[in-house]
C-alpha cells in the first residue's frame, strides 16, 4: 500500500482517533467512581483538619459524620436553604461567578468536646489558577481555629507554599473583626514586621517571599467569603464577641 | 552426536541471528545520554521545564519518573507503528500517542495513587510539550526497533531527570536550605547570620546552575570539547 497517498493519510488519521478517543474514553468512565471518591474523602479530610482532627483519606468519611452537626447551604441574607446539601449540591468554583443573591454559602458547624466551630469554605485566585481552602471559627465566630489552603498551580516552591503546615498555622488565633466590629479578615502582609506571627490582634500573617500575588490571593479570598456570612452570623448570635 | 546437534543451532540461532539485549550498542542507547550526549546539557532540550519545576527536589523526582514512564511507552508504540505512520502527519501521530500516554497515566493515578496524582497534576501539561520526548520520537523510534526504542526512551529520559535532580539539588540546599523537604542547614547557622538565597528560587537561577554544569562538564569530558 503507497504510505503517501491522501486516502491512506486519512484513513490512518480517522482510525487513530476513533482508537485513541474510545480508550480514553473507556478509562475515563470506568475510573470516574473512583475519582470522585477520592476528591469527595478529601473534602472531608480538609474540612476536618481546619478543627485540628488529622486523619488519613480512608478514616475520613466515618470521622466528618461524627463531629459534623450540621451542613448548611445560606442565602444572601442568612436564611438556610434547606433544599440544597452543603456538601454534595455545591460547587464554590461553579457559585463564585454567580451573583451573590443567587449563590449558596456553604457553611459546616463542627462540635468537638461541646465547643461549637463555623467551618467556612473558600475559593479565590492565585497567581495562575484558582486557589481554595477551609477556614474554621471559633464558638466566638472571629478567633481562627483553623486554616486549610490548596490551589491547582501555584509555582512549586513559592505560591504552591500555601498547603504548608507552617503557612496554614499562621493563621490559628488571628482575629477576623477589628475592635470597633468591622469584618477585616487576614491580610497576607510582607511589612507586618512579625515574622514569627506572635501578635495574634494584628489581622495580619507574615507573607512568603516571592508569593506577593498569591498571598494577595489568599487575603482577598479570606474577606469576599466572610464578608457573605455576615448576614447568618448577625442573625444567630446578638453581640459578636470583640477583641479584649 | 544427533542431541548435540539439536542443541547446537539454538544456541547459534541466537547467537546470530538476535544482538544480546545488552549488547555495547545497547549499553550505549542507556548511557550515552546521561553524559556524552546529554539532552539538557549538550543537545539544550526540555529546558523549559527544567526552569520550572526544579525549585524543589520533591517535584523533580515526580517529574523524572513520570517523564521515564512516557517516554518508554510512546517510544515502544510509535516503534512498532514505525511502519504504518504516513509520513506527512507523523508528528500529529506523535503529538496523539504522547498525550494520551500522559493522560492514561494521570486518568489511572487519580483513581488509584491519588496523592502522587495531586502532586503531579502541574507537569502533565509540561511532559505533553517536553521537546525531548517528540525529539526521540522523531529521531530515533520512527527508524529503529521496539527494543533499542525503549533503552533509548529510558536513557534519554534518565539524563534528563539526573540533570533536573541536579539543579533542583542546588536550588533547594541554597534556596531555602531543605532537601527533600527536610531542613539540612542547621538553625546555629541561620543565627549567626547567614540567610537563604532568595534568588535560588527563581527561575533565571536554573538557567545560570544549567550552564554552571555546562561549564563543569565540558571541562571535564574531553569529547565534548570543540575544536576550530
Amino acid at each position: 500500500m503507497n504510505r503517501d497517498s491522501n486516502g491512506y493519510t486519512f484513513g490512518f488519521a480517522a482510525a487513530m482517533v476513533i482508537v485513541v478517543a474510545s480508550v480514553l474514553a473507556f478509562t475515563a468512565s470506568s475510573l470516574k467512581d473512583l475519582q470522585q471518591d477520592n476528591v469527595r474523602k478529601e473534602k472531608m479530610q480538609n474540612i476536618l483538619a481546619t478543627i485540628g482532627i488529622e486523619t488519613d483519606r480512608d478514616g475520613a468519611e466515618k470521622l466528618f459524620n461524627q463531629y459534623i452537626t450540621a451542613q448548611l447551604a445560606l442565602r444572601n441574607d442568612g436564611s438556610v436553604d434547606a433544599e440544597v446539601s452543603a456538601f454534595s449540591d455545591i460547587n464554590l468554583a461553579i457559585e463564585i461567578k454567580k451573583n451573590p443573591t443567587d449563590q449558596r454559602f456553604p457553611l459546616y458547624i463542627a462540635n468537638v468536646s461541646d465547643n461549637d466551630f463555623y467551618i467556612i469554605p473558600l475559593r479565590g485566585s492565585g497567581l495562575w489558577d484558582a486557589i481554595w481552602g477551609y477556614v474554621a471559627l471559633d464558638s466566638d465566630k472571629n478567633t481562627i481555629k483553623g486554616a486549610v489552603f490548596d490551589h491547582k498551580a501555584e509555582t512549586a516552591g513559592l505560591g504552591a507554599e500555601i498547603t504548608q503546615d507552617w503557612f496554614m498555622n499562621r493563621f490559628v488565633g488571628e482575629k477576623v473583626f477589628d475592635n470597633t466590629g468591622n469584618l477585616v479578615g487576614i491580610a497576607v502582609s510582607k511589612t507586618n514586621n512579625d515574622p514569627k506571627d506572635l501578635d495574634k490582634n494584628d489581622h495580619e500573617v507574615d507573607a512568603i517571599s516571592g508569593a506577593t500575588i498569591t498571598g494577595d490571593g489568599v487575603s482577598d479570598m479570606i474577606l469576599e467569603r466572610l464578608s457573605h456570612y455576615l448576614p447568618y452570623f448577625n442573625k444567630t448570635t446578638q453581640t459578636i464577641a470583640f477583641n479584649e | 552426536m544427533s542431541a548435540k546437534k539439536s542443541k547446537k543451532p539454538i544456541f547459534l540461532f541466537l547467537a546470530k541471528e538476535r544482538e544480546p539485549l545488552f549488547s555495547k550498542k545497547n549499553r550505549a542507547l542507556l548511557k550515552d545520554p546521561l553524559d556524552d550526549n546529554n539532552p539538557i546539557t549538550v543537545q539544550v532540550l526540555g529546558i523549559c521545564s527544567a526552569l520550572a519545576i526544579t525549585v524543589q527536589l520533591k517535584p523533580a523526582v515526580v517529574m523524572t519518573l513520570s517523564v521515564i514512564a512516557v517516554m518508554a511507552a510512546s517510544n515502544v508504540i510509535v516503534s512498532l507503528l514505525r511502519n504504518l505512520i504516513p509520513n506527512r502527519i507523523r508528528i500529529i501521530v506523535q503529538l496523539v500517542v504522547v498525550a494520551s500516554m500522559v493522560i492514561l497515566v494521570d486518568q489511572v493515578l487519580r483513581a488509584y495513587a491519588y496523592d502522587v496524582s495531586k502532586q503531579l497534576s502541574i507537569f502533565v501539561g509540561l511532559i505533553i510539550t517536553n521537546c525531548i520526548v517528540m525529539g526521540r520520537l522523531e529521531a530515533f523510534a520512527l527508524g529503529n526497533g521496539v527494543w533499542r526504542s525503549f533503552l533509548d526512551g529510558v536513557g534519554n529520559a534518565l539524563g534528563y531527570g539526573m540533570m533536573l535532580i541536579l539543579v533542583a539539588f542546588f536550588r533547594e540546599l541554597f534556596g531555602s536550605g531543605k532537601l527533600y523537604g527536610y531542613q539540612v542547614i542547621p538553625e546555629a547557622l541561620y543565627e549567626m547570620g547567614y540567610v537563604n538565597n532568595g534568588f535560588m528560587l527563581l527561575s533565571p537561577m536554573a538557567l545560570i546552575t544549567v550552564g554552571l554544569i555546562i561549564w563543569f562538564q565540558r571541562a571535564r569530558n574531553r569529547k565534548l570539547i570543540e575544536k576550530n
